[in-house]
């Protein structure tokens, strides 16, 4: 994304200007569609959505010889909370996105193609249906693309509201007109996607790599961040930090230098309490297990899939929350499990059932009614929930809930032995 | 909803051909921001129109939080009330907007002017607190820029 936001740099003549398109033309003049999937294959570019799953293994799953048509949706349904990155990508540089997906569609034999935008996003919609209709009238999109033989077109679809449809396989059903309840795998969508025909769903992010790879190659692509993560993330921080914003970073980049330094460290130069590495869905860490009470924490973690995994957190959809000393941890929960209860689609028991009861307990904690045995329900609820359930949504609450009061059971305790928060509720820095 | 059938039409130039239902979501979405809201005769415009069961459309009005089956205040006011909001003053600002609207979340004004409901994560994280009206996003409000907006709504 090296480029300088202006007033012009999400327009195609902009992004012309900056290089844009020549990998695809050289690509439909020059590549077979597999090797563009080698390509991608080589960069070892995993995925940005959340589970980091290594695009080209996704992508060797369409089979091109089988005579069926294939789909590739983007995924722009970002709600994960705390996440503005993808908006970012749809705001600034939406052809990005548009050659990315034009590459992917070429690679995998892909005539028709949709992104999934979630339909609260005005703005971002507003700008990416403006690029798209900018490539077609530049012979980007529609039939014998640039006089290829190649044909392809796009369809942005907006959502209703509905969290669930971030998940890949629930925005399937939204596309084919029914509810968005998550499905069962196997069969994986490469095999039964859309239409029940093989599809490839891939975040906005993700895809808006692939530009990148195809016109350096993927040796450079490997050459920014480290062995097991390369590239580099966009990184979107929000919560007690001075400066706010998205950020783009090299992966391995370290992460107390990037709070403290780049972001201006935590609001009103109070200390850090904890930080939600990537979206709430990933677990919360406190300031000195994630290592980043100072620029220059002698225990600092780098930004990197590998380095968070190992200590059992993620770096999820890059939705990063920095947490200032002081705040009220319960009433954080009540907000996030609040959140799980409303979003739940309520096609499994454990979850339909699991996000109302835990939101009742944690409401009644945070009314003054809590009861001694209240934390070992959460962690019960939490447990019934973990691999029960046809999607990740229940099992995230669960995580989010269980990583909260590993850290700070302390709270809880004395919220409900008390009757009142130890931070007077507190949600805002002081 | 009739008069927007050419433009469902032209919406399916890009679309798979065989898959009409991929337009129910996309052609509610339209009719509520032509309409309001989705009223009975769009329902069975739709069945009609697309060819999809009755049934069908109901289980995905019911489903999706943006779709409403009845109209509500001219401005509708859609605060965040997810973490990072919170974190950067959203509960203020819900208190100061039933403060002075004299609703609370859920509600419309007598006068119909206007509907304050709640809505988790916007994706403004970076730029909270947020207030949509009418689908637009306003970001990084205080007190003063809340007052200021509801002063610049006819």
């Amino acid at each position: 994304m090296d480029f300088e936001v202006t007033p012009t740099s999400h327009t195609l003549a902009a992004y012309r200007a900056r290089g844009g398109y020549q990998a695809l033309e050289k690509a439909l003049r020059e590549l077979k569609p597999a090797e563009v999937t080698q390509t991608v294959m080589d960069s070892g570019l995993q995925g940005r959505g959340g589970a980091a799953f290594p695009a080209g293994r996704k992508w060797q799953g369409i089979n091109l010889d089988d005579g069926l048509p294939h789909y590739l949706i983007a995924n722009a349904d970002e709600g994960e909370p705390g996440t503005f990155k993808d908006r970012w990508v749809l705001e600034n540089t939406p052809h990005t996105l548009l050659e990315s997906m034009l590459l992917a569609s070429y690679a995998l034999g892909v005539r028709h193609s949709f992104i999934y935008i979630r339909g609260e996003y005005d703005h971002p919609w507003r700008r990416l249906a403006a690029a798209v209709e900018e490539a077609y009238a530049a012979g980007y999109f529609g039939a014998s693309i640039l006089g290829s033989g190649f044909s392809s077109d796009l369809f942005v679809f907006r959502g209703a509201g509905a969290y669930v449809c971030g998940e890949a396989s629930s925005l399937l059903g939204s596309i084919e007109g029914t509810r968005a309840y998550p499905r069962n795998r196997p069969p994986r969508m490469t095999v039964r996607g859309l239409y029940q025909l093989p599809t490839i769903v891939n975040n906005v992010e993700t895809l808006s790599n692939i530009a990148w790879i195809m016109r350096n190659g993927p040796q450079a692509f490997r050459e920014i961040g480290t062995p097991k993560s390369p590239g580099t993330r966009l990184i979107s921080i929000s919560g007690h930090v001075v400066r706010p914003g998205v950020y783009e970073v090299e992966l391995g980049y370290p992460w107390g230098k990037f709070v403290h330094e780049d972001c201006g460290g935590v609001a009103g130069g109070r200390a850090v309490k904890a930080v939600i590495p990537g979206g709430i869905s990933s677990q919360i860490l406190t300031g000195k297990a994630a290592g980043i009470m100072t620029a220059n924490d002698p225990d600092g973690l780098l930004l990197a899939h590998e380095a968070l995994a190992a200590i059992g957190s993620s770096m999820g959809s890059g939705g990063m929350i920095l947490i200032a000393e002081g705040t009220c941890m319960v009433r954080l929960l009540q907000i996030m499990l609040r959140f799980y209860h409303h979003e739940s689609c309520g096609q499994c028991t454990p979850c339909r059932d699991g996000m109302g009861w835990m939101h009742r307990v944690i409401d009644r904690i945070v009314n003054g009614q809590g009861r001694p045995e209240d934390i070992e329900t959460l962690y019960q609820i939490s447990r019934a929930n973990d691999g029960t359930t046809i999607c990740g949504l229940g099992d995230a609450a669960g995580y989010a809930a269980t990583a909260i009061l590993d850290n700070f059971r302390d709270e809880f305790e004395y919220f409900i032995e008390h009757k009142r928060s130890m931070h007077e509720g507190r949600l805002e820095c002081l | 909803m009739r008069h927007l059938i050419p433009e469902f039409d032209r919406l399916k130039a890009r679309l798979p051909p065989g898959h009409d239902a991929t337009l129910l979501v996309p052609c509610l979405n339209r009719i509520q921001e032509d309409r309001g809201f989705i009223a009975e005769q769009d329902i069975a415009g739709l069945v009609e129109y697309l060819g999809v069961p009755r049934i069908q459309i109901d289980e995905v009005l019911s489903f999706y939080g943006m779709m409403r089956r009845k109209p509500i205040g001219r401005w509708h006011l859609e605060c965040c009330r997810n973490v990072s909001c919170s974190m950067r003053g959203s509960e203020r600002l819900l208190e100061q907007l039933a403060g002075r609207l004299g609703i609370k979340p859920g509600e419309t004004t007598e006068d119909g002017r206007y509907t304050l409901s709640t809505v988790e994560c916007l994706g403004s994280c970076g730029t909270a607190p947020v207030l949509m009206v009418n689908g637009i996003h306003h970001e990084n409000l205080d007190p003063a820029a809340v007052d200021a907006l509801l002063e610049g709504l006819d």
